[in-house]
């Protein structure tokens, strides 16, 4: 597997593909020190983990530029780790701290940055895409050449608001890239089970929407998918579908026993499949790393992420005023 | 035999329009199908077309008169063969009277000396979109039939030719995708108005409603404020039955992180709206079609606007406090006026907000007058009434002398049958009668 996608990747700089490796691995260990964090009752209510599915957003992180928005559903914590987001902030928030991105009011489905264009983290399945074209539309209104990535899983591709939006967004012409993570699963229902034409990129050819099916687990393949549909985007031609062929390790939340599939089914596609362990075979194959300086890689991200969890379990919980604030804005 | 054209109703809530122009001459011969005449309805100006075949004889109401009463005769249609002076012309068709609300006196915000224009609530909205669109370069209008069409109901008229189609966007069908895309939008920054052709669509919006534009300032930690105003005609127009005939009123009510207003008076439309627009938050701007077309008293004022969250005093009165919000407020004013003929006197205080709702003046009057009753369209279970009597119960219980009464619409889907319709609705008989039971008389 990892011989046969090597010969795909021959411009990339060892930099480029060690911060790959670092970024990846950092959601990742995030997320299982999250899933740790929840086994010990600090994190509450649902947590969605996004193991597995690490070169998806890393990969179109890598071709955003400054003023490009993100959005996406209650499965965001490797979205807004990629995107810049301090995750001190985004650990606090899972455990319900002051020092949260929403200062705890919120949780793991409801975050966002100002900052970082993060527009959320959103639990209602399907409600981010108009949301993402309307990110969208303000871009094409102010004309300032941004473009909105749409993210939602192969579950949300049913909902009805999502063909709603492709219709105006393609008769708007708006610079939305549509990230449909397809990691084979609506919480337990095989996609087969769901979806009637299992090609969910080509959902957009009735409204003229281009789309194409992309290897969701090797990131340089992600990246040269996002390159196209952003340049696409930007050029004034309308939004863009990148359906993204991805795989969810851990179950739906941490309250899935994921009975539906099985252990084998699992675990090949982590041996076979797995996206952190393909940059990390180039990267040694390719003679621009050694195994220590990749160990070297993975002790700093276990260090972030662990002052990470230190700071969310002593950030004190929110002041019970903030109850009765961020209700309604002043002017 | 001669037959008398009659004025058609071309909409729902049709009363009386105006005769735009004549197509056809005395002495012309039409047959079934062919075009008369042009229409002009609340609504649209409308083709109106013969149904029989002859010859006219004589037209009874000349080019642009106004206010020309529906079913009232505009011409006479001979048979071929008959003589027109065989047709006895009857009486001119007699201009029904437009309706002006009778206590659209505006509040103490207008400062002494001002004049006042006489607007119909549906100008009255047009021009507070208008001049915060020519302040505010963010602002846009989106929604169904809002540009080309100039609005369902006319509401938008003229906005196109002067913003463009940039700034006013008629959507497709989809009140979820396009609510969600003006949220998005606001997320953003922009400050859209969303127009619904009736808030009976907005259900299909509701969930980017209350759970993107209502939660996400709370769920943000105060980063991500949605400025929008969702806008449209609410509540009951006339005979069209259950599904276009609802007060979401309590509905949005409900939703912390809304703002909900629901003018009667068109100066209270405007400046309640210029204030929606220059919101931070999202608001839910309740109009009614039948209310579009009256008038008031809007004050000639360069910035006329209305504070969200207070109340006005629309009647002043010792014996009875009567609460009231959008429509309602008809009834209410009708059985103030009827129950002062009995020497009653009632104070009639107008919502015209409902969250925040200025409770403090309904509190304040009820401490004066010891007797409530609460007039609405809407249902009557967990209605804006049961929210009032209830704050009434935990402040003013000692102010009370009889219990609230609360007047609403009733208990069922509204029928289409005029009879029945006419009494699902709430009427002033019933505001009387509640007025009456709570001072005993």
């Amino acid at each position: 597997m990892v011989t046969a996608r090597k010969k795909k990747t021959p411009n990339i700089s060892a930099d480029e593909l060690s911060r790959y490796y670092k970024e990846m691995l950092m959601i990742r260990r995030f997320e299982e020190k999250a899933g740790q964090l929840y086994g010990m009752g600090l994190i509450g209510g649902f947590c969605h983990l996004y193991i597995g599915q690490e070169a998806v957003v890393v990969g179109l992180e890598t071709i955003a530029k400054a003023g490009d928005q993100r959005i996406t559903s209650y499965r965001d914590h490797g979205h807004m780790l990629a995107c810049g987001m301090d995750p001190k902030g985004v650990m606090a928030e899972l455990t319900g701290r002051e020092g949260g991105y929403s200062k705890g009011k919120g949780g793991s489905m409801h975050m966002f940055s100002r900052e970082k264009d993060f527009y959320g983290g959103h639990g209602i399945v399907g409600a981010q895409v108009p949301l993402g074209a309307g990110l969208a539309f303000a871009n094409r209104y102010r004309n300032n050449g941004a473009v909105s990535f749409t993210y939602f899983g192969d579950g949300s591709a049913n909902q009805g608001q999502v063909y709603e939006t492709f219709n105006m967004a393609a008769l708007w012409r708006l610079p939305c890239v549509f990230v449909i993570e397809n990691n084979q699963y609506a919480m337990g229902t095989a996609q087969r089970r769901s979806t009637s034409t299992p090609a969910i990129h080509t959902r957009g050819a009735a409204f003229g929407i281009p789309g194409e099916e992309v290897d969701g687990m090797d990131v340089l393949a992600v990246k040269a998918a996002g390159e196209k549909a952003a340049a696409h985007c930007r050029a004034g031609k309308g939004p863009y579908i990148l359906e993204m062929k991805t795989y969810r390790y851990r179950g739906h939340s941490m309250s899935d026993p994921a009975k539906y599939r099985t252990r084998e089914e699992v675990q090949k596609v982590k041996s076979e499949k797995d996206p952190i362990d393909h940059v990390r075979d180039l990267l040694i194959i390719g003679k621009h790393a050694t195994g220590d300086e990749l160990k070297g890689i993975d002790k700093k991200v276990k260090a972030i992420v662990s002052e990470a969890a230190d700071f969310a379990q002593t950030s004190p919980e929110p002041d019970v005023s903030e109850l009765y604030t961020d209700i309604l804005a002043t002017a | 035999m001669p037959t008398e054209i009659l004025m058609p109703a071309l909409s729902p809530t049709m009363e009386e329009g105006t005769l735009a122009k004549w197509l056809v001459r005395e002495g012309d011969k039409v047959e079934s199908g062919d075009i008369l005449a042009e229409i002009e309805t609340d609504k649209a100006i409308m083709e109106f077309e013969s149904a029989d075949a002859g010859v006219i004889g004589r037209i009874l109401v000349s080019e642009g008169t106004e206010g020309v009463a529906v079913n009232s005769a505009i011409a006479i249609l001979l048979a071929e063969g008959e003589d027109a002076d065989a047709a006895s012309a009857p009486a001119d068709a007699t201009p029904a009277a437009v309706p002006v609300i009778a206590a659209a006196a505006p509040g103490p915000e207008v400062p002494e000396g001002t004049s006042f224009r006489k607007q119909t609530v549906r100008e009255a909205i047009r021009d507070a979109m208008a001049e915060e669109m020519r302040t505010d370069r963010d602002i846009f209008l989106m929604g169904e039939e809002v540009a080309e069409y100039q609005g369902a109901y006319k509401v938008s008229q003229g906005l196109l030719e002067e913003f463009g189609d940039r700034r006013v966007i008629d959507t497709p069908i989809t009140e979820h995708g396009f609510a969600g895309i003006g949220i998005g939008a606001a997320f953003a920054g922009l400050r859209p108005i969303v127009e619904f052709m009736t808030f009976n669509f907005a259900m299909q919006a509701i969930d980017q409603i209350i759970n993107s534009a209502a939660k996400t300032l709370y769920m943000s930690g105060g980063q991500m404020g949605t400025a929008i105003v969702f806008r449209g005609p609410n509540g009951a127009a006339a005979r069209v039955g259950a599904q276009h005939s609802q007060d979401y009123a309590a509905w949005y009510s409900h939703i912390p992180g809304l703002k909900v207003v629901q003018p009667y008076s068109a100066p209270d439309a405007k400046g309640l709206l210029k204030s929606a627009i220059r919101d931070p938050n999202p608001v839910i701007f309740l109009e009614n079609e039948i209310l579009y077309g009256r008038s008031g008293e809007v004050p000639n004022l360069k910035d006329w606007t209305v504070p969200i969250g207070k109340a006005r005093i629309a009647r002043a009165g010792n014996d009875v406090t009567i609460v009231s919000f959008g429509i309602g407020m008809q009834y209410a004013l009708e059985a103030a006026e009827k129950l002062a003929e009995e020497g009653l006197d009632a104070e009639v205080i107008d919502l015209r907000s409902l969250r925040p709702m200025d409770t403090a003046t309904v509190i304040g009057s009820v401490r004066k007058t010891n007797r409530c009753v609460t007039v609405e369209e809407g249902f009557p279970v967990c209605s804006i009434g049961n929210h009032i009597s209830a704050i009434l119960m935990q402040e003013a219980f000692d102010h009370l002398d009889a219990p609230v009464i609360n007047c609403t619409g009733k208990d069922v889907p509204m029928p289409y049958a005029a009879n029945l319709e006419r009494l699902a609705l709430v009427s002033t008989a019933e505001v009387i009668d509640a007025v009456k039971a709570v001072t005993y008389r």
